[in-house]
């Protein structure tokens, strides 16, 4: 059954985008069939970080208002041929975007691909709320600092009430991913600790990306950072969390501490 | 004091963390459709101990916190102690 995931976090600039492109190449690198679509219309920036900019013709907006079927939007990417790229309109406003045509549009991704990856764009307004909208898994990219901390708490509670399983009286799935980890400065109390975002949060910890030169490296040369270098401390934590989201165990011994925290908040 | 001072200078992440737990429960009250549970508690809670002592408003703190399957109501108060009223000198 295909899934619709959202990656999301309310305060702009904390890694969503960067997340997006690294969890989508990830999962295809485990053999699911993925598709990554930009919500951020307007300030489209997923093309530039996959490396697919020049490639774009038809965007969200042409699918969602008929002037273009799926197939001509879809990118499949150059390296991994499980992993395609539906891209946001640069140009054009995100009201031409309607309910109805992303439902419709989400409804035919369902049937081609295994996972969906919603890059939402920052803020609590339409555009967010849309994003999430079908979604039922939310990974919430937050960064150990009190505003995104913050920012992801109202996240949270959208993701509990203005989406479509919420409505139902179901629970969209939530999984925290913590990125821009400094662990040197969380541990001399300059920083906020994963325990002290975990606790706050109260979701289940899918990951946590390190602060680090690779991932700025990835998105200069235009690939996701688990194909650019997926030995790096960065491309590693995303392949883990890739293969969590995929129901798969993960046990990395020198972090096993981390593990059973996560596996305990599951049980709790 | 000046020593307390001179750690919270160098781990200001407690201070961020209290901070957040605070208001957070605040906020929570909002999104969840309840207005401000957690301040409308407060204000109940001052009242009633208001008719037994005095205790200073910023002595009293309600701090809600959710989890998975319960959700926890922390109150916090203050008050003085006979010692540190100010007795007239003898
Ligand atoms: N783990 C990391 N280490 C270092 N830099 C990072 C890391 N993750 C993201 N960045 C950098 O942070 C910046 C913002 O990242 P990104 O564009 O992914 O955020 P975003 O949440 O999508 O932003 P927006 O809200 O504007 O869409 C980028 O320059 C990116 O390279
Ligand atoms: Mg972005």
């Amino acid at each position: 059954m295909a899934k619709v995931l959202v990656v999301t976090s309310g305060k702009g600039g904390v890694g969503k985008t960067t997340s997006t492109a690294a969890l989508g190449a990830a999962l295809a690198q485990c053999g699911q069939n993925v598709v990554v679509v930009d919500f951020d219309v307007g300030l489209r920036n997923l093309d530039l970080v996959m490396g697919a900019e020049r490639r774009v013709v038809f965007d969200l907006i042409n699918v969602v208002q008929g002037d273009a079927k799926l197939s001509q939007a879809l990118i499949r990417d150059k390296r991994l041929d499980k992993l395609s790229l539906l891209p946001a309109s640069q140009t054009r406003d995100k009201d031409n975007l309607t309910d109805e045509g992303i439902a419709r549009v989400i409804s035919e991704l369902r049937e081609r691909f295994d996972w969906i990856i919603c890059d939402s764009p920052a803020g609590i307004e339409r555009g967010a709320t849309l994003a999430m909208r079908h979604a039922d898994v939310a990974v919430v990219v937050t960064n150990p600092e009190v505003s995104s901390v913050r920012d992801s708490d109202r996240i949270i509670g959208l993701l509990d009430s203005k989406t479509e399983k919420a409505e139902k009286g179901e629970r969209v799935e939530k999984h925290l991913l913590l990125t821009r980890y400094d662990p040197v400065r969380a541990e001399r109390g300059e920083m906020l600790k994963k325990e002290d975002v975990l606790e706050i949060l109260s979701i289940p910890l899918l990951g946590i990306i390190p602060e680090s030169a690779e991932v700025v490296r990835a998105s200069n040369v235009g690939a996701p950072v688990t194909l650019n270098n997926p030995n790096s401390a960065a491309g590693r934590a995303y392949l883990d969390a890739a293969r969590r989201l995929n129901g798969d165990a993960v046990v990395t011994p020198e972090k096993r501490g981390l593990f059973s925290k996560l596996f305990t908040r599951r049980a709790a | 004091m000046s020593f307390f001072n001179f750690l919270n200078r160098r781990t200001s992440a407690p201070v961020a963390r209290e901070r957040l737990q605070i208001l957070l429960a605040h906020e929570r009250g909002i999104v969840g459709g309840q207005p401000d549970l957690v301040a409308t508690l407060r204000e109940e809670i001052l009242a009633v101990i208001a008719k037994h002592m005095a205790v200073e408003r910023d002595n009293v703190q309600v701090k809600m916190d959710r989890g998975a399957s319960v959700s926890t109501l922390e109150v916090d108060i203050e008050i003085p102690t006979p010692d540190s009223v100010v007795r007239p000198a003898a």
